[in-house]
């Protein structure tokens, strides 16, 4: 998908691959998002993919250490919020089977194996571009739903 | 802005063994609160194990394998697992993985 129009606002965050940030990218996402008055089921859904691409950057990215992961938001015109996360961490093999349902490399630690599958549900698009030892870039958009005439 | 408290509270209750689980259940919360019910489920030996989702505010895919890695260690007591009433947003991650399928999912208000 090409970036074909300029965003109308964008934020840009930095975090250390604790995990306790998993909730402050959470809540950063939420904060962001507010400005297009969100449902109460978009914030939600937005929350949990954001919340499932980072904790990829802890779990897996940066399993053997603290990286850095870059979280970029932008909304455009039309309601559309678009993120990005990306990390310098270990790269996914083989991507096709990352995405699969209940896939995981790291069972031992009770990993569900869903994190991209609802990434993939609870967003519009969803694009995994990596390659062991290249990182990993994570880009999701959603077309919010038009606000009420009331209210919201 | 407000932080919830994030953990879980354990109650028996004859043979069942209740476990209210508050706030936001993410990787960074499932880890203490896995080793916490684990513990608990090996010293008591329910005959049921319940997960109360009533005060969960969020919950994402680790949350997921929070309750299937429940769900196992549930089993090799002998014991059932059922999940007390999650909210909308909860419920729609449990619906991604079919988790009604598997688990029984208990609503106590109307």
């Amino acid at each position: 998908m090409k970036e074909r129009k300029s965003p109308q606002n964008e934020m840009r965050l930095t975090l250390p691959s604790h995990s306790v940030n998993e909730g402050i990218a959470r809540a950063a996402a939420a904060l962001f998002l507010s400005q297009l008055n969100p449902t109460l089921t978009e914030l939600s859904d937005v929350k949990c993919a954001v919340s499932e691409a980072v904790t990829n950057c802890i779990v897996h990215a940066y399993r053997d250490g603290i990286g850095e992961i870059y979280i970029t938001m932008r909304v455009y015109e039309g309601r559309e919020f678009r993120v990005e996360i990306r990390d310098r961490g270990c790269g996914i093999a083989d991507v096709g089977a990352a995405r699969q349902p209940l896939y995981t490399t790291d069972k031992e630690n009770e990993r569900s194996g869903m994190g991209f599958t609802i990434m993939e549900s609870f967003m519009d698009t969803l694009r995994v571009i990596s390659s062991p030892g290249a990182g990993t870039k994570v880009v999701m958009t959603k077309r919010l739903s038009p606000l009420g005439r009331i209210g919201k | 802005m407000t932080y919830e408290k994030t953990g879980v509270s354990l109650t028996q209750r004859g043979a069942s063994l209740i476990c209210v689980l508050h706030g936001e259940i993410d990787h960074h919360a499932a880890r203490t609160i896995r080793s916490e019910i684990d513990a608990e489920v090996r010293r008591v030996r329910p005959a049921q194990l319940k997960l109360d989702l009533s005060q969960v505010s969020f919950m994402d895919s680790s949350g997921l394998g929070l309750i299937l890695g429940r769900y196992q260690s549930a089993a090799a007591v002998g014991a059932s697992l059922s999940l007390l009433d999650p909210n909308p947003g909860v419920t729609r991650v449990l619906s991604v993985a079919g988790i009604e399928r598997l688990i029984r999912i208990e609503r106590r208000k109307p």
